[in-house]
């Protein structure tokens, strides 16, 4: 599964990082707690997150992350926004909480 | 009496999302146009550059603090101002004893360590960005143990502050003073957090970019600017006290 495919198959609004959408997703991660996501969070996850500060972009980045999708409507700070574009990080936002549609994904076989 | 003002949190290029104009001479002389007493450099769990500002601020008549801005392992960002270069240093050495990883400097930024004449001194390859393994407990123990004053970081900020990460001030932290970003007023802050009242509050310019020193600052009406009479005015004794920058301009001069 491609980010592209994230976005288009759970209803997800690309807001920055357009050009990295062919990223290729494997596994999932949730967390909000920067030093906990450096931590634990698997290569090439897809990250669900209410974090907007430009840092998560360097966070991905550090994890080779396919994508990151920001929950319960929160939307990402300008930097964030400017920063995903330059480094090709996908940034999607949902209306949804991180708990339902991480159940989605996993459901769905992201994992 | 007279009225100081004092940009009390500002990083330096040492800082790794500081730019690289933020050199201690850079940011002493825009302190100085931009009519600052007092300013402090706070960079991210470090205190490196804080003698040489001290130093370019002695060169342009300000005083300059040292202090860091300390992440605790919750990721709420805390200043730590001090004295003394020497407890700002023993400071470092306890969060740098608890702070792990190595920088990447494409992925964070640069930390350099400069003298007051602009001379790169080193690098610093630590993950200052980071968060220590120190919980805020511990961090504002040993501020406190250090003599320090203890200042919660943005707290109407949407990350790395105390309300946005433990949802409200627990009541046994002795925080010397609350930073509300430059962002708000004092008036909108305490509308939009209660848990305010009763602590001295402070506003600061967080500066990052050379253009930001000094764009916003506290008032402090004492008698000289020591750090002895800023600890009196954050705790409005002898007469000392914080004037909020709305009323600050009216009784300037
Ligand atoms: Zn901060
Ligand atoms: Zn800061």
């Amino acid at each position: 599964m491609q980010a592209a495919d994230l976005a288009a198959q759970f209803n997800l609004t690309v807001v920055a990082g357009k050009k990295g959408l062919e990223r290729t997703v494997s596994g999932g991660h949730c967390g909000d707690l920067l030093s906990e996501v450096m931590a634990n969070a698997p290569v090439g996850c897809v990250w669900l997150t209410i974090q907007v500060h430009q840092n998560i972009i360097a966070v991905a980045l550090l994890k080779e992350m396919a994508a990151i999708i920001l929950t319960g409507g929160n939307r990402p700070d300008e930097e964030t926004m400017a920063k995903a574009d330059a480094e090709k990080i996908p940034v999607m936002v949902s209306d949804q909480r991180t708990y339902g549609l991480a159940g989605q994904l996993y459901s769905a076989g992201v994992v | 009496m007279k009225l100081y003002r004092a940009d009390m949190h500002i990083h330096t290029c040492l800082s790794p999302c500081g730019d690289w104009g933020m050199s201690p001479k850079a940011i002493a002389r825009k302190s100085r146009q931009m009519g600052m007493d007092i300013i402090a450099v706070c960079d991210h769990n470090t205190a490196e550059n804080a003698g040489s500002a001290i130093r370019a601020g002695q060169n342009y008549g300000i005083t300059v603090l040292p202090g860091m801005e300390i992440c605790s392992k919750e990721e709420v960002h805390v200043l730590a101002i001090f004295e003394t270069v020497d407890r700002a240093l023993a400071m470092q050495a306890f969060v740098y004893d608890h702070l792990p990883g190595k920088n990447s400097p494409n992925l964070w930024g640069d930390q350099i360590v400069v003298d007051e004449n602009d001379e790169v001194v080193d690098e610093n390859s630590r993950l200052l960005i980071g968060a220590t393994s120190l919980s805020l407990y511990e961090v504002v123990d040993k501020v406190n143990y250090f003599n320090g004053l203890c200042i919660a970081s943005h707290i109407d900020r949407p990350a790395f502050g105390i309300i946005s990460n433990l949802g409200f001030i627990p009541e046994d932290l002795r925080f010397s003073a609350l930073e509300v970003s430059w962002r708000i007023s004092m008036r909108e802050a305490a509308g939009l957090i209660p848990d305010i009242a009763g602590f001295p509050c402070i506003t600061s310019s967080d500066a990052h970019y050379i253009e930001d020193v000094g764009k916003a600052w506290t008032g402090l009406m004492m008698e000289a600017p020591t750090f002895t009479e800023i600890r009196n005015a954050f705790e409005g004794r002898l007469g000392r006290r914080i004037v909020h920058r709305d009323t600050a301009r009216k009784e300037d001069g």
